[in-house]
């Protein structure tokens, strides 16, 4: 495998991985209806993202729906969600402070690759790759702002009723 | 010359026209109505305000004799109304005198609501709220307020809660009506603040209405266009709606897209004006930043891709561009079939963005209102009861919470600011899980008023929840509350309000308030001192006492901000009509308009926000809006169109909206109590097309259970002129005039809202009122009786049925002055 199609099935497994994290955490905190309805959203985009990854990767003879496991050692969620503080806590509003941060960490890690997957297109000149860049990672960093807001506007209830 | 009317207003809402042309002066029509108790020189003295049943702002004087209102009289010589007046403002004023008002102060005892004394209902509450500040802090006390209270009131409520008690959970139910409007406008302009003027009907060429029955939320607006429409030049309508109201009858194009489109709808109208070089481009290049994002983001929103989505013809979405980019002066208005609906501030930020493409901003006829709904909703987005801070102020930016801080004399840091006020639907979601435990309602109903009621419900019967009810009735949510607290309405106080075109009125008590009602005022002053709630120098926090007082402090407040109140007293006001804000020394007479000559509140320093992604909500912070607004210039903002998150299905087949009826206000605890007005319109109704009742073999009057995935209601069959594969109902009808009392009556549902969603716009926090899906059975046949829905609005229907008429208790007078001398 070449470098860039290296970078291109890490990016198809993250936003895979991304999709269904959003998901799983919008229906485990269904009762917050705003995380419930935007993390299906967001969801969406990624799974679009996705998409296009494999029509892109087809173009250039690679199949991206075999996968591959994500490496742990970069996006490092086993760690994460064993080692975490906060994951630790069965309070509801702890553990949807925790899952903000998941999501914001993965979506950090698809915005990194999709930073190197527009340099290298760029150096490469393969513009296609770089048009998908522009068009999706404004999505990836959408995602995190959300995530970051969200916590932001969570947090000071979650920490002032249980302290 | 002056002639005079006698006229039905319930058969007729609208009254007599009195046509003028483009750009000439609305004539005066004074309508009066002297109730049954009148006699004919019986009125001793009239005393000056304005409507508090809808947000146009109608200004009336009200007769009064021995201590009781028997009337009421438009005002000549205000700008809003020129005297006239609707059907709610002639008849409402009547459920005031209602024997079924709050006049003790009421607590709940093994049970049940006793009446008690002032004392004793202020001591529960304030030791409730000490324990809770003592054990869990401010977060754990929450206020819930009204768009129906006066300025003065909103402004106390503001200090008290946000640097008395320090919380952040503060709002208003203009969360339900009107907070897409003031985020819209923040998003386009930097702040809140109406663009336009309702003077711009006089210069109009074109008018376009988005998701606005004006006609019967706004019903002297509407008299204003139809006296334009009756003269020489009239304007041309566009009206976005999918019923046929009493605005598309007159549009001369009427867009009815599918519940929950309004976003691509709105895009393709962008595109299309874009790509037939239909806009400004020198006052976007002035004026504005972000066309070529927007122009990027709408490349493939051709209006044939729009006319799939919406289910509306390609040529109609045509020629609504070619009609909006075809004239020198477009008005545009929007209400709240765009801010109840999905993806609500991204479709009314593309309204402003057609103006700003158009350069149709701050000239006369060149218009942009963002409605409200509620009478003064307008006063708690100034006056920070909707949670914002005060003046349009950025709680991101810590001169602005520094400046406030002064203004009230305490450290910026008793001043929450780490995050954005919470919006109502968070608040009731901490009531939910329990991190609030006590919630202080006024003026509002939401056990009526809130989006899928029987968990509203289960919230307001929390034991854990201490709530209290400031109200004049005992609504459905007051039958749930640990406290009572009776309120004083309009009429029995004094104060300012400000309708949606920013003109302040004064409003007068004109006759005591019942029993032991007190003002909401006194009530929060009371609070307060009650409270002990000290400045940094440990004088009082609020040092007002008096309405006039508050409005002075009000004015302190507001100095230098868009909403200038410092040219403005309640002896200017007094006698002669209201007066748009901002009035200062630079606009002593006030302000027509806001942002003539491109001159826009957006300077990053000044601005009220730094914007919201309006898919997520995620806020953009102060760098970005640095680099991208550096000149406080309008900004272009573009968003993509996606699939409402509940969608018709084989199960549940229709999408059902909610909305409003011309002779009801809200959950009826004025109107049903106003007995012409309540018997015009006296029970819940579902509205279908023809097709679809042919469909399921449903007639006219037929009783069916509407259901949608939540719960479900019983009604009567309307077979009118509404999109098909839609279902409207009314939102009015609750419960307390049931023997149910707050709730469905053996289970059989009548109130709208319990059939829709818990879901909000991202950006605005409002909640979705216009768009659940819904299934329909019969339960048995009409009979030949018609639905009890009036015959002479948007629910008219397509059979023949007896018509809407009020009779002889609901005949008004109108007084015609005709300087030309002719009718």
């Amino acid at each position: 495998m070449t470098a860039i199609q290296d970078v291109l099935a890490d990016l198809y497994e993250g936003e895979r991985h991304l999709a269904s994290e959003l998901l799983r955490v919008g229906d485990r905190h269904e009762a917050e209806h705003d995380v419930f309805h935007i993390a299906r959203d967001l969801s969406d985009w990624s799974s679009d993202h996705g998409r296009r990854l494999a029509d892109a990767a087809k173009a250039n003879g690679q199949d991206l729906s075999t996968g591959r496991p994500r490496p742990t050692s970069l996006s490092g969620d086993r760690w994460w969600t064993s080692q975490h503080l906060l994951g630790r806590h069965s309070n509801p509003g702890l553990v949807l402070l925790h899952d903000l941060q998941a999501i914001y960490l993965a979506a950090s890690y698809n915005s990194l690759l999709w930073e190197i997957l527009a340099q290298g297109a760029q150096a490469l000149s393969i513009g296609g790759l770089l048009e998908l860049s522009t068009s999706c990672h404004p999505e990836t960093l959408r995602q995190i702002r959300w995530a970051n807001t969200k916590l932001k506007e969570s947090a000071p209830q979650v920490i002032s009723s249980q302290s | 010359m002056e002639y005079s009317e006698s006229i039905d207003r319930i058969a007729d809402p609208w009254g007599t026209r009195t046509p003028y042309p483009r750009g000439g002066e609305w004539p005066v029509r004074v309508d009066t109505y002297l109730g049954a108790a009148a006699e004919p020189d019986g009125v001793s003295r009239w005393v000056q305000t304005a409507s508090l049943l809808h947000s146009n702002g109608d200004a009336m004087d009200i007769a009064v004799s021995d201590g009781k209102m028997l009337g009421v009289r438009g005002r000549a010589v205000d700008r809003v109304n020129r005297g006239r007046l609707g059907p709610k403002d002639l008849f409402g004023w009547q459920a005031n005198a209602s024997p079924d008002r709050l006049t003790r102060p009421l607590a709940r005892r093994d049970g049940r609501l006793i009446e008690v004394d002032w004392d004793t209902a202020m001591s529960d509450v304030v030791s409730r709220s000490r324990a809770l500040l003592d054990e869990r802090g401010p977060s754990s006390i929450a206020f819930y307020t009204s768009g129906q209270l006066f300025l003065e009131e909103y402004y106390t409520l503001a200090v008290m809660a946000r640097a008395g008690i320090k919380t952040n959970h503060l709002d208003g139910n203009t969360r339900l009506c009107t907070a897409t409007a003031g985020e819209a406008l923040k998003e386009s302009f930097g702040c809140d603040g109406q663009p336009g003027s309702y003077a711009d009907i006089d210069h109009a060429e074109v008018i376009a209405l988005y998701g606005h029955n004006v006609a019967e939320t706004q019903p002297v607006l509407w008299m204003r266009v139809l006296d334009r429409l009756a003269g020489s030049d009239p304007p041309r309508l566009l009206c976005v709606d999918p019923r046929s109201t009493p605005v598309a009858e007159r549009a001369s194009i009427h867009l009815a897209p599918r519940l929950g489109t309004n976003l691509a709808l709105m895009n393709a109208l962008i595109h299309e004006l874009i790509q037939r070089d239909l806009i400004d481009q020198r006052y976007i290049d002035s004026n504005t930043v972000g066309f070529d994002e927007l122009d990027r983001q709408t490349a493939q929103d051709t209006a044939e891709r729009a006319a799939g989505i919406c289910g509306v013809p390609t040529t109609d979405i045509i020629q609504a561009a070619e009609l909006l980019g075809s004239t020198e002066a477009l008005l545009s208005t929007v209400l709240q079939g765009f801010y109840q609906s999905h993806q609500a501030t991204a479709a009314a930020v593309q309204v402003n963005n057609i103006h700003l493409l158009l350069g149709m901003v701050g000239r006369p006829g060149a218009g942009l209102l963002q409605m409200n709904g509620q009478p003064t909703a307008e006063n708690t987005r100034e006056c920070g009861a909707n949670g914002d801070l005060p003046g349009f102020r950025n709680w991101e930016n810590d001169h602005h919470v520094a400046e406030l801080a002064e203004i009230w004399n305490v450290q910026a840091s008793d001043i929450p600011h780490y995050s954005a006020p919470t919006p109502a639907m968070q608040i009731f979601r901490y009531a939910e899980e329990g991190s609030i435990g006590m919630l202080w309602v006024s003026g509002t109903n939401p056990a009526v008023s809130l989006p899928e009621l029987h968990r509203i419900r289960s919230i307001l019967a929390r034991e854990q929840l201490f709530l209290v009810v400031q109200d004049i009735f005992l609504t459905e949510t007051a039958q749930m509350a640990d406290v009572v607290l009776p309120a004083a309405t309009w009429g029995e106080k004094t104060g300012t309000f400000t309708n949606a075109d920013r003109t302040v009125h004064l409003s007068d008590q004109a006759v005591p308030p019942p029993g032991e009602a007190r003002s909401d005022l006194e009530i929060f002053l009371d609070y307060a001192r009650r409270m002990d709630l000290r400045d940094k120098d440990g004088g009082p926090l609020i040092s007002w006492s008096s309405a006039e007082e508050a409005f002075a402090a009000w004015q302190r407040c507001s100095r230098g901000r868009p909403c200038d109140y410092t040219g403005i007293s309640y002896e200017r006001l007094r006698g002669g009509s209201g007066i748009q804000w901002p009035c200062n020394d630079e606009h002593p007479d006030g302000t027509e308009r806001l942002y003539e000559e491109g001159a826009f509140s957006g300077e990053p320093d000044y601005c009220e926000t730094y914007g919201r992604d309006l898919a997520t909500g995620a806020a953009m912070g102060e760098i970005e809006y640095r680099a991208r607004n550096p000149d406080g210039k309008a900004m272009l903002r573009a968003a993509k169109y996606s699939s409402p998150h509940e969608m018709p299905s084989e199960e549940y087949p229709f999408a059902l909206t909610t909305g409003r009826t011309i002779f009801q206000f809200h959950t009826r605890t004025k109107t049903a109590r106003a007995p012409q007005l309540n018997a015009a319109a006296p029970e819940v109704w579902v509205e279908m097309s023809e097709p679809d009742a042919a469909a399921h073999d449903l007639a006219e009057g037929d009783l069916v259970e509407v259901a949608s995935p939540r719960a479900s209601l019983q009604a009567q069959v309307r077979v009118g002129y509404i999109r098909p594969g839609t279902l409207f109902v009314p939102f009015h009808y609750g419960y307390f005039d049931e023997p149910g009392g707050n709730e469905p009556t053996d289970g059989i549902g009548r109130a709208g809202n319990e059939l829709t969603l818990t879901d909000w716009d991202p950006a605005s926090k409002q909640p979705i009122f216009k768009l659940a899906a819904a299934r329909v059975t019969l339960l048995r046949r009409g009979g030949g009786v018609p639905a009890p829905a009036p015959t002479n609005t948007g629910s008219r229907p397509v059979a023949d049925a007896p018509a809407t008429v009020g009779g002889e208790s609901a005949i008004a007078l109108e007084t015609v002055v005709d300087e030309a001398g002719g009718p």
